[in-house]
């Protein structure tokens, strides 16, 4: 062999020793999933607010500490931040994944359709209220049989977030805001009138972000973006409630001239002007005017959410846990301990509200600490306690929140993201291009849509 | 027929074994004397192992794999190209990436190049300039992104009250698809041109200054100074940094994603663009990973011509 295959030689055995040694100092050592000596069962959670967050954080920390003492047998090691689809996967394949995960309602089919979170159902059956949590949440996760994967934790639902200052300065009502699509228009117009840049009315067009929106909208009109025949599910929104959805966007933003110059938007861009007192009107849920508050400057007093116009129908969407497939039974059964304590008994509602309101954090909006998630007598309870302790203007809310039993709340469409990623050229055109052709859009978007269902059989 | 006894030879090394031998104990010699070399060698082929080039051997794999980080993921074979294929984005993020790139060059290889020959013809505030030239480099992507986009605004954006004050029409910058991906385009070239430039700038003022004294007077103008003594011995930068441009603006993503989500009308959907998507957004592992090993064939032919470049030059 000359010397430098044997150099060669030497250089890969260094390499391989080297690496291997590497990898075994890379093994995880455990990092909470071993369960703690003397038995306890250790359990990691995820979604501990960042310091950054104080009073949130404390407070999360302080529930820690209380449910330990409750439950002396589960060790809780809480985890910074929520569920990020980023890096989701390679936390699940780095065996990294917190043993109870936080989850949006959007994500959750796909996790149970890739077995990615653990069978529930025969650990829930003795669980406390469980059957006073809306059926319409449970089923979200839920596979086509019926087992349950995960726990919703709060909910959302759209409603039309509006700028009550701004109502007022265009001679609008704030305390009887827009309840049809044609009223929104009319709104946006006068609000538009007030010029210096402010827009009437906004809406997304990127990112996925404008397809979620055309649902929402088409949903308040009635029309669905998808619905199933035969076990397949096919394209449903070219039809007359799509075609209105879009004609109507077309002409606040060409014929009326109420949506601002600048288009491409995502909700940061509608948070900002909203904040900012440059902004009517848009389609979001409640948590967005925290968001506006915390991060864009507003206060609660200026906005106002009522239910979406027409309402027909309103898109829901949430959020809740799931637990690690890996995870044992004995985890699953602590996990559920925990997820039921901490955000589903009715019993400590009003111990969160109290916190919240010695914290400082908004209490009276349709969110935790008082998320809409009951039915029923705990609904109403929930609701009592609520207006009780209120420290934002919760009569801003009530048309929305007095609505919300009336109005048939829907999911989103199976292949969401991919669906809104063809919906988002429609909501794009329409709002980029004065001469779109609707009639043509939609067309084009129920083919594309078509395809991502054939693919499905 | 009786046999002579053979003759035994005394036990001697042959001379090819003999030679094996001295190799041997030349390399224990040269092992025990860079020792401390192959330590630092082996620290760094470790690290690109884990870091560059396991990565690059995994997503070769997860191509042809149906991924599953849960359950575990299958072989699926050529399912995952054949899915990328059906995708009418795209032959559509390809062009668009094609176009991205033929602009970028148009723009990013010759502004940076006639600002760094400006810069060097300053004798006085070069320094100066220097350091104003590189600043947008020390800006984060998604900030310039972000200020652009105000730039960009249709309405009360800057670009367009300038056009406005010049009684120029304006233009719908990133909310028409004519527009959009030019747009992008300059904000890219902004954004890197510092780098460039200073490369540039360095290989210049490598070019002996007898040459530009000579051709001074022999008479020759800027033009005429740039075209018979800038440019031919620059040309080998020139070459390289091309090459590498052609690999770095084909990867493009951070300005489709912050500024137009890919639209308006896909107008703006990169491959790169496309890969984030299946992969974090449609959660489709195996077919962004079969998207990229698309992308890095192309661009490995790119790099392949920059080794060849470079040998060329060294040999």
């Amino acid at each position: 062999m000359s010397s430098t295959g044997k150099r060669g030689r030497t250089l890969a055995c260094l390499t391989v020793a080297s690496l291997t040694a590497l990898t075994a100092c890379g093994t995880s050592s455990g990092d909470g999933a071993e369960d703690a000596p003397g038995g306890t069962v250790r359990l990691t959670v995820n979604g501990q607010p960042p310091t950054t967050q104080a009073f949130e954080r404390a407070l999360f920390d302080k529930h820690v500490r209380q449910f330990e003492k409750a439950n002396p047998g589960i060790d809780i090691v809480p985890h910074e931040g929520f569920m990020d689809p980023k890096t989701f996967n390679a936390k699940l394949a780095g065996g990294k994944l917190e043993d109870v995960f936080y989850v949006y309602f959007t994500d959750a089919r796909g996790l149970i359709a890739k077995r990615q979170a653990a069978d529930l159902t025969d650990h829930l059956k003795d669980m406390p209220h469980r059957a006073d949590v809306q059926d319409e949440l449970m089923k979200v996760f839920q596979d086509g049989k019926g087992r349950q994967y995960g726990l919703p934790t709060a909910n959302y639902s759209m409603g039309l977030l509006y700028n009550r200052t701004l109502f007022k300065k265009a001679g609008l009502d704030p305390d009887k805001p827009p309840r049809t699509w044609a009223d929104v228009r009319a709104a946006a117009k006068r609000i538009a009138a007030l010029g210096d840049n402010t827009a009437g009315y906004a809406d997304f067009s990127k990112n996925n972000q404008g397809g979620w929106h055309f649902t929402a909208e088409l949903y308040s009109r009635g029309g669905r973006i998808a619905t199933e025949q035969d076990g397949h599910w096919k394209a449903a929104f070219n039809t007359a409630a799509g075609r209105a959805t879009l004609q109507d966007l077309h002409a606040m933003r060409w014929k009326d001239n109420s949506m601002g110059s600048r288009q491409l938007l995502q909700a940061e861009d509608a948070q900002r002007m909203m904040g900012s007192g440059k902004l009517g009107m848009y389609l979001a849920a409640a948590d967005n005017i925290t968001v506006i508050a915390k991060q864009f400057g507003g206060r609660y007093q200026d906005y106002g959410l009522a239910p979406v116009p027409d309402g027909r129908s309103t898109l829901i969407g949430g959020e809740g846990y799931m637990i690690n497939p890996k995870a044992s039974p004995k985890k699953i059964a602590a996990g559920i301990k925990w997820l039921q304590w901490k955000y589903l008994d009715p019993d400590l509602v009003e111990r969160n509200i109290r916190d919240n309101v010695a914290a400082k954090l908004p209490v009276g909006l349709p969110m935790p600490p008082t998320p809409d998630i009951w039915k029923g007598a705990v609904r109403d309870r929930v609701e009592a306690a609520k207006h009780k302790y209120a420290n934002i203007p919760v009569g801003n809310y009530q048309p929305f929140m007095d609505a919300a039993p009336r109005i048939t709340g829907v999911l989103e469409p199976p292949e969401a993201q991919r669906v809104y990623a063809v919906l988002d050229n429609a909501m794009q055109a329409v709002l980029t291009d004065k001469d779109a052709d609707i009639d043509a859009l939609l067309a084009t978007a129920q083919k594309k849509a078509d395809q991502i269902y054939s693919a499905l059989r | 027929m009786t046999t002579a006894p053979l003759l035994k030879k005394p036990p001697s090394r042959s001379p090819a074994t003999a030679a094996q031998g001295r190799r041997a104990a030349r390399l224990r010699r040269s092992v025990r004397e860079h020792l401390t070399a192959y330590g630092f060698l082996c620290a760094a082929v470790v690290i690109f192992a884990l870091f560059s080039w396991w990565p690059i051997v995994r997503n070769v794999l997860l191509a042809f794999q149906d991924v599953n980080f849960a359950t575990g993921s299958t072989w699926t074979g050529l399912t995952n190209f054949e899915k990328l294929f059906a995708d009418p984005l795209l032959a559509t993020a390809w062009r668009n990436t094609a176009v991205f790139t033929a602009y970028a060059l148009v723009l990013g290889f010759f502004v940076p190049f006639l600002t760094a020959v400006l810069l060097n013809e300053f004798r006085h505030a070069r320094a100066y300039f220097r350091v104003l030239v590189y600043l947008p480099v020390m800006l984060p992507p998604v900030v310039v992104a972000l200020m652009w986009k105000w730039f960009y605004d249709p309405g009360p954006g800057l670009l367009n009250e300038v056009l406005r004050t010049l009684h120029l029409p304006t233009s719908a910058w990133l909310d028409s698809s004519s527009t959009s991906l030019v747009s992008l385009v300059i904000v890219s070239t902004w954004a890197n041109m510092g780098t460039a430039t200073l490369i540039y700038l360095a290989a210049l003022q490598t070019i002996p200054g007898e040459l530009y004294e000579a051709a001074e007077l022999d008479g020759a103008n800027l033009w005429q100074r740039l075209r018979h003594v800038t440019v031919p011995q620059t040309r080998f930068v020139l070459l390289v940094l091309l090459l590498l441009q052609i690999v770095a603006t084909m990867q493009v993503f951070t300005e489709p994603y912050v500024m137009t989500g890919g639209g308006p009308d896909d107008s703006t959907v990169t491959v790169m663009f496309l890969v984030y998507r299946y992969a974090f957004v449609y959660n489709d592992f195996g077919t962004a990973s079969a998207l990229s090993l698309l992308l890095l064939l192309v661009l490995a032919a790119f790099s392949a011509l920059y080794l060849r470049v470079t040998r060329t030059k060294e040999g």
